[in-house]
């Protein structure tokens, strides 16, 4: 009886991940059967004619990767306040973003970001930097994405994560073939809806079931409602420090870092080829700085939820499971532990769950994804809630998949065949070249998906460092120094590029030693995080110093640049 | 004015208010949320200590008015120098 109570629910929850995954997969195919692409123009920027709001959203979703919808809140958990740097970090490039590039970049009204390279310094080896770094960046980044569906599939519908995997890039391949920039933006504008429906459901029952405030941004600054009195965040301050972790709202990286950290991942936001192209998609330059706007406030609904599941999940963690008997562990315990995400060993044989921070006593090891994936499952959230998180993870996952995808086809066909290697193709065979480079990149997206690299999961948060340390200084100098030239620009990418993959290798992967290098041996306290800070630095030291002894750009580059600083006469994103 | 002291007169104000908007940014991630942190948790808001909050939450809403403010000011520059678009 007990039994099949148990597989009914299962099935119930089963039923609902399928219905859900299917009615949200099926929108997107339509989508992309109905905007279909007919010219390059619609293929790279959506024909240039995106409004404010549909262009927000896109970018809202595009940029919310299966990271932040499924690992965030779950390593600000685990981090406690270190976990800032990512909330501030992912959110305050977008500033930068408004206020130093969105806009220029708009009325310059080109197709790629190498494209804005290329011309402004007016060298085919600046804009083939740019097609590398272009690349480096997109295809670390993309691998993580085709990981995160897999993973989705093989837990909640228990398919094979391989053929998860696969499923994930016949729908991707689906709407960014045919669609490209146009498909993909309004597959996007509901894929946000999905996501952030799929977020903020469970967040919002369980902000009420724990602190009676059901805005959980209010509830985990509120007291419990067991009537205790206590604040919630104090209550898990106390709880941390007794198990011999640092205390909740302390964290533990050095000032230093934190503050590296911190700006290479807003430099990296703004620098990122797949984020930036999407303001090429608007009309106007005033519409680029609005939707920026928008973007970030409907980000900003996300992250500002995070870090409130994150102490809501870790508070229930502590009080389920710690130093209570393993025979008494609830059903979603033993659930997630078939999967490996938990694991309990019963090292003293006391048959009681130690989780402490002394790694000689500590019993329990918990996955962070777990944080996100199984929270309504412990919070004992109806079974259609559970389905949603689904859904919500796949939308995320698909959405910044093809936003990359396009980056890395519109490089090839348009940055690599059309401008350098046979500039008199056709419109049509562009458009061509542009499908056929998309369909490539899913097949490697989907192969590093299917047999990761031992190193990607580790390089992807480096992504930020790489685009940091690339692209935008050449691109901020580009609009706001004249003077700049090329000689400057190519010696300041090529030299921060360089030293951040080489610090990377040295301290993060431990390719020049036996084995990896200490904490005490980073320059100035710095993790390899955090060094794109440093590598940004460099490259616009050496830009300038360089671009003081090389003779100034041509006239007609200057009046380019005094050109995209006036919004008026914008046009729209041109042919050339 | 002629065109190309308009064109002067209008990135000049731009780049003011650029750095005023950085300034806040910088004060409120920066300074708020890492380098004064422990004083700022000294105070207590609701549950919230101070630093703690703008790291995790007060900083982003800043980020997301301040790019809001800058399309204000930004449309306004525009029509007061003429350069608005149709």
């Amino acid at each position: 009886m007990n039994n099949s109570l148990i597989l009914q629910e299962a099935m119930s929850v089963q039923t609902w991940t399928y219905i859900l995954v299917g009615v949200t997969f099926s929108i997107y195919i339509g989508i992309a059967i109905w905007s279909r692409a007919s010219s390059t123009k619609e293929f790279y920027v959506a024909g240039g004619g995106v409004s404010p709001l549909a262009n927000g959203m896109a970018t809202a979703a595009d940029w919310m990767s299966a990271a932040s919808f499924i690992s965030m809140a779950g390593i600000i958990s685990f981090a406690g306040y270190d976990g800032a740097v990512y909330l501030m970090g992912w959110t305050g490039g977008y500033v930068l973003l408004a206020l130093l590039l969105a806009p220029y970049l708009r009325k310059f009204g080109k197709f790629t970001v190498p494209d804005f390279i290329g011309d402004r310094y007016y060298s085919k080896t600046a804009r083939m930097v740019a097609v590398v770094c272009a690349l480096i960046v997109s295809f670390t980044y993309v691998a993580g994405q085709m990981q995160g569906v897999g993973i989705v599939f093989s837990r909640f519908l228990e398919v094979d994560y391989n053929l998860g995997v696969i499923i994930g890039m016949i729908i991707v391949l689906f709407y960014a073939v045919l669609g490209g920039m146009k498909g993909i933006t309004y597959t996007q504008v509901a894929q946000y809806c999905v996501l952030i429906f799929a977020f903020m459901v469970p967040a919002i029952f369980i902000s009420f079931q724990m602190t009676g405030n059901p805005i959980p941004q209010l509830g985990f600054g509120s007291e419990l409602s067991d009537g205790s009195g206590t604040f919630l965040l104090d209550k898990l301050d106390g709880l941390s420090t007794e198990l011999g972790f640092d205390e909740y709202t302390q964290g533990s990286k050095s000032l230093i870092d934190v503050f590296a950290i911190t700006l290479a991942l807003m430099v990296g936001t703004a620098g990122l080829p797949h984020v930036i192209v999407r303001f090429f998609t608007v009309k106007k330059v005033r519409d680029a700085r609005k939707s920026a706007g928008i973007a970030l406030l409907l980000i900003v609904v996300l992250y500002s939820t995070a870090p409130a599941v994150a102490v809501f999940a870790r508070t229930n963690l502590i009080e389920t499971v710690s130093n209570q008997p393993y025979s008494n562990v609830p059903e979603w315990f033993k659930k997630w532990e078939a999967t490996g995400l938990i694991t309990f060993t019963d090292k003293n044989k006391d048959g009681i769950i130690q989780y402490v921070a002394d790694q000689d006593i500590n019993e329990l090891e918990v996955n962070r994804d777990i944080m996100v994936l199984a929270n309504p499952e412990i919070a004992g959230l109806p079974n259609w809630v559970i389905a949603l998180v689904a859904a919500g993870g796949l939308a995320a996952a698909l959405s910044t998949a093809a936003g990359l995808l396009l980056v890395i086809s519109a490089s090839v066909s348009h940055d690599l065949i059309k401008k350098v290697i046979n500039p008199k193709i056709s419109e049509k065979g562009e458009l061509i070249a542009a499908r056929l480079s998309a369909v490539g990149a899913v097949c490697i997206a989907g192969y590093f998906g299917i047999n990761p690299p031992g190193f990607v999961a580790a390089v992807v948060a480096l992504a930020f460092g790489l685009a940091a340390a690339s692209f935008f200084p050449a691109i901020v100098l580009g609009i706001f120094y004249k003077r700049m030239n090329k000689e400057g620009a190519v010696a300041g990418m090529v030299v921060g590029i360089t030293a951040m993959l080489l610090y990377m290798f040295k301290y993060k992967l431990g390719w020049f030693d036996e084995v990896l290098p200490d904490k005490s041996e980073w320059w100035f306290g710095i993790s390899p995080e955090g060094f794109g800070t440093i590598a940004m630095i460099l490259n616009f030291m050496v830009s300038i110093i360089i671009m003081k002894f090389t003779p100034a750009p041509p006239l007609e580059v200057q009046e380019i640049v005094e050109n995209i600083r006036i919004p008026n006469d914008a046009g729209e994103a041109s042919k050339h | 004015m002629t065109d190309n002291a308009k064109k002067k007169a209008y990135w000049k104000e731009n780049i003011r208010y650029v750095l005023i908007l950085l300034a806040i940014w910088f004060l409120v991630s920066y300074g708020a949320g890492i380098i004064f942190k422990d004083a700022l948790n000294e105070i207590k808001i609701g549950g919230f200590k101070l630093g703690f909050w703008f790291a995790q939450q007060g900083a982003m809403y800043v980020f997301v008015i301040l790019i809001f403010v800058y399309v204000r000011i930004m449309n306004k520059l525009d029509k007061k120098y003429g350069f608005d678009e149709q």
